[in-house]
């Protein structure tokens, strides 16, 4: 036997006695990849986990971790929470999904989900919000209310979440205002609150009177109401602070029945793998309050756009719709199918600029 | 390629904002290193700084008051380092990454109530008819108070360092502690007071991110500020100046290359060659500005690669192709480092004693 796996054999063992000690109380971790006070993705998720306390009471005790790096150090940082005896492990980033599924292949017995990502094994779960639904309201809002016609949107990083995002807003704001011109900057980063402020001031220097960001701070918002007639929407949580200007609506979202609805499963030991993918329609994604800023007329639309999705009246990716290269994709009243959208990698018709690969 | 929607003038004006944090937050640690101390802390006294000066002047509604404070609280946060480095004789380095966790740590409890409150506006200063002057006027007096204390400070530690007794002491004390103190002088006095004055400056450069660069409060808003502040004095070879330079060229590439994006700009491909051709002037011009010899041979290459260089833009004028964004991502990053280290070249070597512990009986 080599020194790591007697190691790990020992930690097994460990993790075994003390699990079985503790077998009263259920333990539920949360790994984060920005702290808790970023006000957007991960306070919302700490919001989630608090809910899981207050449901559960003693029966439940919850740990997390904050500002875990996306990478290597985030395997460290889970195994070390499997090692405390965590039953259940939410890994709420987009970039943890290779250290979860290398962590849960040691941990055969302890349950893992991860947030926004695509790969599963007996033990992991993964669960994501359709938070482009969110966005096809954004922008159609945006399109109607934007004056010089250009909309600045600070992406995080290009994957399939973020570009779905940004495909989502412009095909609405385009169908409103043809003339809509989209400026897309990607900051590499969810988490940098100076280097979002400067992202927003750039966009907004080069004439966009609208900001959408996918980034967890709130920092483009106070960039935005620095500046003056510039309009905003906010990120994951509602940045109720920023209203009634700069920010005009929001996407929450709203993680706390699914996190309780996990943790019962493990308590009541039918928990199983599976992917959740959910949307207004569940409430996993909510539209923050639309405020007075924003023309009547336009609110009424907005508002009808949500009931519609949230009955599954209205899909945001239905054909016509072209891929940005001009070949088809939708045909007319077809809808996308999930596998697609999962996987996007590409830019629609209309758009400018190249995805990064 | 459309560059229209960049204004160069607005641009150079973030450019001064953006880097005004790291530009306070390196002077500091300029100091302390000359001074023959490591303090990896930068970036947990910048939060601590950052939180301080935001509650100070969210409570007193004075943005003033909330630089002070932010000095104050960076410097008190020092002097804790001070006190494990200079009295308890503890590994620099160590405490130094100590005082980093304690300071996110710190701030993060002391800004509990602070999520989501505005801070009051930090005014652009009033140079009355100077701010109307054409391009200038945007770009030089258009800013607030602390812009102006940065370059000062600037100026005052070049000159300090250069031209004071008390900065030839301090200098002494950071290449041989031994032999200051075989001297007389103070050197663990001297040693805290550094400390002392780059903690302050530490906690100037947080609270410009969370008063004016951004404005609001969040927990761990300065995301890594300090460590670059850190690298910037290494390759700045512990010269004020190149502090200066380094900063704007970092600060200068973050925001370009934001605003590039935004505005979908192309890469000119020909301008490789004249990056080229200007490297050879600028090095024929540097050996001939130090009167030294050149052989026949590194003529020929000389002239070759400037050849070369002028061939290619040439050739492909007039080609763009798109920007790679994961290049432009890390560019600030390599252009700063690429430049400093060329003018590194100079035998800049680190103080003395960095980083050596002192006690008086060794």
């Amino acid at each position: 036997m080599s020194v790591p796996r007697i190691l790990t054999s020992a930690a097994l063992a460990l993790g075994l006695a003390s699990a079985a000690v503790a077998q009263e109380k259920t333990k539920v971790g949360f790994i984060y990849v920005g702290p808790v006070g970023d006000g957007g993705w991960t306070y919302e998720h700490d919001q989630g986990r608090l809910a899981v306390e207050e449901h559960f009471g003693d029966a439940v005790e919850t740990v997390y971790q904050e500002s875990v790096p996306e990478g290597t150090d985030a395997e460290r940082a889970i195994t070390q929470m499997a090692l405390q005896g965590a039953d259940l492990i939410f890994t709420t980033s987009f970039g943890f999904m290779d250290p979860t599924l290398n962590v849960a292949g040691k941990f055969p017995d302890v349950k893992f989900e991860h947030a926004t990502g695509y790969k599963t094994a007996p033990n992991v779960s993964t669960y994501s919000a359709r938070f482009y639904e969110g966005r096809a309201i954004q922008g159609h809002i945006a399109g109607k209310m934007t004056k010089s016609n250009v909309i600045g949107y600070i992406a995080s990083y290009p994957i399939p979440e973020v570009i779905r995002g940004i495909n989502a807003a412009y095909i609405h704001a385009r169908k409103v205002n043809p003339d809509i011109e989209f400026k897309i900057i990607w900051v590499y980063t969810w988490f940098d609150p100076a280097k979002e402020a400067d992202a927003a001031t750039a966009l907004i220097e080069q004439g966009a009177d609208v900001i959408l960001q996918h980034t967890d701070s709130t920092a483009p918002q106070s960039a935005a109401e620095k500046a003056e007639g510039v309009i905003t929407f906010g990120q994951a949580s509602d940045m109720a602070e920023y209203a009634p200007l700069p920010r005009v609506s929001s996407i929450i979202d709203n993680w706390a029945p699914y996190y309780i609805d996990r943790t019962q499963a493990v308590i009541d030991g039918n928990w199983e793998s599976r992917q959740t993918w959910d949307g207004i329609g569940p409430g996993m994604v909510e539209i923050g309050e639309i405020t007075d800023a924003v023309p009547a007329d336009v609110k009424a639309e907005a508002l009808a756009m949500k009931e519609a999705i949230a009955a599954g009246d209205y899909h945001p990716f239905t054909g016509p719709l072209k891929k940005q290269d001009g070949s088809d994709w939708l045909a007319e009243g077809e809808t996308a199918d999930d596998g697609t959208l999962l996987g996007m990698n590409f830019y629609v018709e209309g758009l400018t600029g190249e995805i990064p690969q | 390629m459309d560059l229209s929607s960049i204004d160069p003038v607005v641009l150079m004006a973030s450019v001064i904002v953006a880097s005004t944090p790291i530009l306070l937050a390196a002077l500091g640690e300029l100091v302390v290193e000359r001074a023959g101390v490591l303090n990896l802390g930068v970036e947990g006294m910048m939060i601590t700084g950052a939180i301080c000066g935001f509650a100070i002047a969210v409570n007193t509604g004075s943005p003033l008051l909330g630089f002070a404070a932010a000095a104050a609280g960076g410097a008190a946060l020092s002097l804790l380092f001070a006190l494990l480095t200079q009295f308890a004789l503890a590994n620099q380095v160590a405490s130094g990454l100590a005082l980093t966790l304690f300071g996110l740590g710190l701030s993060a409890l002391l800004g509990q109530g602070y999520v989501g409150v505005k801070p009051p506006p930090t005014a652009a200063l009033d140079f009355g008819p100077l701010t109307d002057l054409p391009v200038l006027g945007r770009v030089l007096f258009s800013h607030d108070l602390m812009v102006y204390v940065a370059l000062g400070l600037v100026a005052a530690v070049w000159g300090f360092l250069r031209f004071s007794r008390a900065g030839l002491i301090l200098r002494a004390v950071g290449e041989s502690h031994d032999a200051a103190h075989a001297l007389g002088y103070k050197v663990v006095r001297v040693r805290v007071l550094a400390i002392v004055f780059g903690g302050a400056c530490a906690g100037l450069g947080g609270a410009y991110i969370s008063l004016a660069r951004v404005p609001q409060w969040t927990e761990g808003m300065t995301a890594g500020a300090g460590w670059i502040a850190l690298a910037l004095v290494v390759f700045a070879s512990w010269k004020a100046g190149r502090v200066l330079l380094g900063a704007w060229l970092f600060g200068g590439v973050s925001v370009l290359q934001l605003n590039l994006q935004a505005a979908g700009a192309q890469f000119p491909v020909a301008s490789l060659g004249w990056i080229t051709l200007a490297a050879c002037a600028a090095y024929l011009g540097y050996v001939l500005w130090q009167r030294q010899e050149i052989s026949g041979r590194t003529r020929v290459i000389l002239g070759v690669t400037a050849f070369a260089g002028a061939a290619f833009s040439y050739w492909r004028q007039g080609v763009y192709v798109p920007f790679q964004v994961e290049y432009l991502s890390m560019s600030p990053y390599l252009i700063t480092i690429v430049v400093l280290v060329i003018m590194s070249f100079d035998k800049s070597r680190a103080p003395g004693s960095l980083g050596r512990i002192f006690h008086a009986s060794q």
